[in-house]
């Protein structure tokens, strides 16, 4: 392979999906047949992101579904995008982690190539071009709609930023989620969020939305003890994401499963 | 029509590597040597902003000697080859050895086929598994590549440095032995380097996926005292 060099003036600079675009690489976007009807693409669900005291905290399920079918039961759709921001995803699997995949690329190019990261602000410009980019896809059924969060080094506060189909961004001041179990576990939160929660208290409240998502949305699954798989929670701080252990997990979602016995 | 007059290629060849060593030499040297955690990379450098050492990649590092623009305009290109390549295979598949050979086929062919060679020297680092699997390419201004195994200089005063940084190495250094022996080697008898007139990052094993990282000035003064 040889090396990608262009003249000045001509030169797509620290974009690395212009770089693939004049490489011929670009991932096609066209699927010329509306998918969703002809095939049962996998879809991943319930995700989930709020802040707290020291920044934010993200948490996803690990189902990805086919129809009435569950096509994975361990589907990270939580993932650091660098090391002060996560995404997290719903919709459509291959399209979404691709779009993972080039975004997290997209950050280390920048910062590779400019010396210098990205603002909190400017990658979630660009993962909202990222999503608009994939308009045409969506309108054929495979629709992304990520969850963007993060810590803000300029502003010393966490930030959460959610999407629409057609790229549109939103800044969301305290909880954000989405996916099939959105509204569920939407609620959950926004009846238990405080301003300034702590850690553990943001880290059950997240757990707890997802219990409830899963209780009530065929296809967002639930913590299984049986296999071992937790949802991915993870949170972003001043020092950097850090996911939240499985052990730390398997304790919340003990309490949750006494509480609810009491009921 | 006017015809130019004859002139025998060694001449061109050899006006054109005289042309580009005293470019070089005009600049300030960098080394790489590898120690117990990976490589260390430090270049005598007054600027805090125009690097001369950066990540390529996951395990990949570059330092260039000579004109700024022109090997900043090589590691853009080595960035770019490395994470393309990275897009469509595995980020495994990403070595230091396919970015050499691809650096010296450029170098190569603008020394022979351009007007003016490029003024530089670099040096591709790629920090192994195990100190063993760690390699350093350091390519010359007109395509030469030479792998070195314990250390590599770039720059006009290579040869003076080399002997230098050749009586203090031994294997296995710590960071802070490293440091002091790539410090006196480019300072040489008669001039002491401080912190603030350096440039050092390393390639470090156990530092996670990306192994590259700058040390701030303050570590760096920390570490030479020490």
């Amino acid at each position: 392979m040889s090396m990608p060099m262009f003249r000045p003036g001509d030169d797509p600079g620290s974009s690395f999906p212009d770089l693939l675009k004049r490489m011929g690489l670009a991932p096609e976007q066209q699927f010329g047949v509306d998918l969703a009807g002809e095939f049962s693409v996998p879809h991943a669900t319930t995700c989930v992101a709020l802040r707290y005291a020291d920044g934010v905290v993200m948490a996803g399920d690990r189902r990805a579904t086919s129809g009435n079918l569950i096509s994975h039961r361990g589907m990270e759709k939580v993932v650091p995008a660098d090391q002060h921001s996560g995404v997290a995803i719903a919709g459509a699997a291959g399209p979404a982690m691709e779009m993972i995949k080039l975004f997290q690329l997209q950050l280390e190019h920048y910062e590779k190539v400019e010396g210098a990261s990205l603002s909190l602000e400017g990658k979630a410009n660009q993962l909202g071009m990222m999503v608009r980019g994939n308009l045409p896809a969506a309108m054929q059924g495979m629709v992304v709609v990520p969850i963007f969060a993060g810590y803000d080094l300029l502003r010393d506060v966490g930030r959460l930023f959610d999407y629409d189909v057609t790229g549109g961004r939103y800044e969301e001041h305290d909880y954000v989620a989405t996916g099939s179990g959105q509204l569920h576990a939407g609620t959950v939160i926004k009846i238990g969020w405080r301003p300034g929660l702590d850690r553990p208290a943001a880290v059950a409240l997240a757990c707890r939305s997802l219990w409830e998502a899963a209780d009530a949305d065929s296809a967002t699954g639930g913590p299984d003890a049986l296999r071992g798989i937790y949802p991915v929670v993870a949170t972003v701080t001043t020092d950097g994401w850090e996911r939240v252990a499985d052990d730390e997990l398997a304790g919340v979602f003990d309490t949750i499963v006494s509480e609810v016995r009491t009921r | 029509m006017n015809m130019p007059f004859y002139v025998a290629p060694e001449q061109v060849m050899k006006d054109r590597a005289d042309y580009a060593r005293k470019g070089i030499a005009r600049g300030r040297a960098a080394v790489a040597v590898r120690f117990v955690d990976g490589i260390a990379l430090v270049a005598e450098n007054p600027s805090n902003t125009l690097r001369k050492i950066s990540e390529i990649y996951d395990r990949i590092a570059f330092a260039g000697v000579g004109k700024y623009n022109e090997f900043d305009q090589l590691r853009v290109a080595g960035v770019r080859a490395a994470d393309v390549k990275g897009y469509q295979y595995s980020r495994d598949d990403v070595d230091a050895r396919s970015l050499a050979n691809n650096y010296a086929q450029i170098l190569g062919q603008i020394f022979t086929h351009e007007m003016k060679p490029l003024e530089v020297e670099i040096l591709v680092a790629e920090v192994g598994q195990t100190a063993d699997a760690d390699q350093l390419f350091h390519i010359l201004y007109d395509g030469t590549v030479l792998d070195e195994r314990h250390y590599s200089v770039l720059g006009g005063d290579a040869e003076a440095i080399g002997g230098r940084l050749s009586e203090s190495y031994v294997d296995a250094m710590g960071l802070a032995d490293v440091l002091r022996a790539a410090t006196r080697a480019l300072a040489g008898t008669d001039r002491t380097l401080a912190a603030d007139d350096l440039e050092v990052a390393v390639l470090a094993r156990g530092n996670g996926r990306r192994c590259f990282r700058r040390l701030p000035d303050d570590v760096v003064a920390t570490a030479m005292q020490g």
